[in-house]
C-alpha cells in the first residue's frame, strides 16, 4: 500500500475558504440557505465549512443540519456489512430553500442519490446544489456532479481516498491516495 | 470493530449480548426521529416480505408489529389463529411451511408453546422474531421496556427495577429479568409466593413479598397483569382478586406516601382497578404510553437489524 498526501492542514484551511468565499458570492445572507451534512462522514467536512463560515460572516444566521442516507441506500442487503443508521437533523423547513449538501469524496454518486432521497422527507427544497472536498472525476456510476469542489482528482478503483481529521486520533486534518500495489 | 447482532432470529433476550440490546436501542432512536416526521416511513425493507403468525390474541403487539413492518416498506400478511386452518387440524410447521411456500422472508410469531419459535428456527429458512411464546419470553417487550427506562432515566445501569404481580405465568417478567440485568440494573420480583417460581433467586433477582417495602426500594415499578388465561384453573392462586388488589395493587395514596417518585410501567393490557388505578394508570408518573410509542421504533429496528443477516439472491 502507498500513500500520497492530496491535502494537508495548509491546504485544507485555504480549500475551506474559498469554498466559503464561493457559498458567500451564491447565498449571501443565508436567509434562504441551508448547508447540511451528509453522515457519517461528510459531517466532519461539514463542521469545518460551518465553523469558517460563522467567522467570516458573523452576522449571519447560517442554518445547518444533518442528513442520513442510510435508510435510502441501494445497497440494503447486498453487503456483508450492516448498515447502522445515523442521526438526521433537519433545523428548518426545508420547503422552498436551497440546500446545499456536503459531503467530503464523490465517488460513484449513489450515496448522494440517497442522501437527496433522504432529504425530500423534509420537503421540497427549491434546488439542491452539492459541495465535496475531493471529486473522483470519472468514475461516477450515476448522474452526479457537484457545484463546488475541494480538489479534484482522477483516480483508479484500486486506489482509496482516505480522508482524517484531528479529533478522530489523526496527527493532522489531512487527505491521503491509497493505493494498493498490483 | 464492525457492528452487527449476533444472532439470525430474535428468539429471546437470553440469546442476545449487552452490544445487541445497545446496537438495537442505538437504531431505535433513529427509527423514533423517523416516526417524528411529516412521512413516517423509509424504504429500506420494501424487497422483504413479513408474515405476522399470531396463534394467540394480541392487540398492542400485533398491531406495533404491523406498523413497525409497515413503516420500514415491508409487505406484510396478518394471520391469526382463530381464522386459519389450525382449527381444521394442521399442524404448526404445515401451517408455516405454506406460508413459506409463499415467499416469505421474516416470521413474527406468538404461540402459546413456550420454544415453538426456537422449534420453528430449527426446520424453517426464515428469519424468526417471538412476540410471545407461552410462558417463556417476549423479548421485543423487554426491550421496549429497557429502552423506555433509558429514556425517561438517561440509562438503565445501576437502576433498580421491582417486577410486580403474576411472575409465574408471565413472560415478559423473565425477559425482563434478562434484558435489565444485561443492562446492569438490579431487578426484585415481588408477589404472592404462590405467583412467584421456586428458586427464582438463582437468577440473581431479589425476591420480595411486601409491595411498600419493594416499591421503596425501587426506581421503576413494573405493574403486571395476572394472566387468568395462563392459570390451571383447579389451583387456587389467591383467595381472590380482591384480596390480590389490597395486597399488591398500585393507587394514588401508596404512590404517594413513597419517599421519593418512582416510574411507573406496565407491558398492557391493563385491568385498570385490580393491578393498578386508574389514577395511577394516567398518573405523570406513568410511562405506560410511552412504553407504547417506544414499541414501533423497537421493533423496527430489530426487523431493519434482521432483515440485513439475510443476504438478498444475486
Amino acid at each position: 500500500m502507498s500513500n500520497v498526501t492530496l491535502i494537508d492542514n495548509n491546504y485544507l484551511g485555504l480549500i475551506i475558504n474559498r469554498l466559503c468565499y464561493q457559498l458567500i458570492e451564491n447565498h449571501f445572507p443565508f436567509d434562504n440557505c441551508v448547508l447540511i451534512g451528509l453522515q457519517p462522514r461528510g459531517v466532519y467536512f461539514a463542521d469545518k465549512m460551518v465553523e469558517r463560515l460563522r467567522e467570516i460572516s458573523p452576522k449571519s444566521k447560517i442554518h445547518y443540519g444533518k442528513v442520513d442516507p442510510t435508510f435510502y441506500r441501494d445497497d440494503f442487503r447486498r453487503s456483508d456489512k450492516t448498515l447502522l443508521a445515523q442521526p438526521t437533523e433537519i433545523p428548518v423547513d426545508l420547503e422552498g430553500k436551497t440546500v446545499v449538501l456536503i459531503d467530503d469524496v464523490l465517488y460513484t454518486g449513489r450515496t448522494i442519490r440517497a442522501g437527496i432521497a433522504g432529504l425530500f422527507e423534509y420537503g421540497r427544497p427549491k434546488s439542491v446544489e452539492l459541495m465535496v472536498l475531493i471529486d473522483r472525476r470519472l468514475s461516477r456510476q450515476l448522474p452526479v456532479e457537484p457545484n463546488y469542489v475541494g480538489l479534484s482528482i482522477d483516480s483508479y478503483d484500486n486506489q482509496k481516498v482516505k480522508v482524517m481529521w484531528k479529533h478522530e486520533g489523526a496527527t493532522d486534518d489531512k487527505v491521503l491516495l491509497l493505493t494498493e500495489k498490483e | 470493530m464492525e457492528k452487527k447482532l449476533s444472532v439470525d432470529h430474535l428468539l429471546g433476550i437470553k440469546d442476545l449480548t449487552k452490544e445487541d440490546i445497545e446496537l438495537i436501542f442505538s437504531q431505535a432512536d433513529e427509527f423514533k426521529e423517523v416516526l417524528n416526521r411529516p412521512i413516517k416511513k423509509v424504504p429500506s425493507l420494501r424487497d422483504i416480505t413479513v408474515a405476522n403468525l399470531f396463534f394467540e390474541n394480541s392487540t398492542r403487539t400485533r398491531l406495533s408489529f404491523e406498523l413497525a413492518e409497515k413503516r420500514l416498506s415491508a409487505d406484510v400478511v396478518n394471520f391469526s389463529a382463530s381464522t386459519s386452518s389450525v382449527k381444521k387440524g394442521e399442524t404448526l410447521i404445515d401451517t408455516v411451511n405454506n406460508i413459506l411456500a409463499m415467499k416469505v422472508d421474516m416470521v413474527v410469531m406468538r404461540h402459546s408453546a413456550p420454544g415453538s419459535c426456537l422449534f420453528l428456527s430449527q426446520h424453517i429458512d426464515a428469519a424468526i422474531v417471538n412476540a410471545g411464546d407461552g410462558t417463556h419470553e417476549h423479548p421485543t417487550q423487554a426491550l421496549l421496556d429497557a429502552y423506555s427506562i433509558r429514556e425517561k432515566l438517561g440509562s438503565v445501569k445501576g437502576k433498580k427495577v421491582v417486577i410486580v404481580g403474576d411472575i409465574t405465568h408471565s413472560r415478559v417478567a423473565i425477559s425482563n429479568i434478562y434484558c435489565l440485568q444485561k443492562l446492569g440494573a438490579q431487578v426484585m420480583v415481588c408477589g404472592p409466593t404462590t405467583l412467584i417460581p421456586r428458586h427464582i433467586e438463582k437468577m440473581g433477582v431479589i425476591v420480595e413479598h411486601n409491595l411498600i417495602k419493594a416499591l421503596e426500594w425501587c426506581d421503576v415499578a413494573n405493574m403486571l397483569r395476572i394472566q387468568l388465561e395462563r392459570q390451571d384453573v383447579n389451583v387456587s392462586y389467591f383467595p381472590s382478586l380482591r384480596e390480590y388488589t389490597m395486597q399488591y395493587g398500585l393507587d394514588k395514596k401508596t404512590l404517594d406516601s413513597l419517599s421519593k417518585k418512582i416510574v411507573v410501567m406496565h407491558p398492557g393490557p391493563i385491568n385498570r382497578g385490580v393491578e393498578i388505578t386508574s389514577d395511577v394508570a394516567d398518573s405523570e408518573q406513568s410511562i405506560i404510553l410511552d412504553q407504547v410509542e417506544n414499541g414501533v421504533a423497537i421493533r423496527m429496528a430489530v426487523i431493519y437489524l434482521l432483515a440485513q443477516r439475510r443476504r438478498t439472491a444475486e
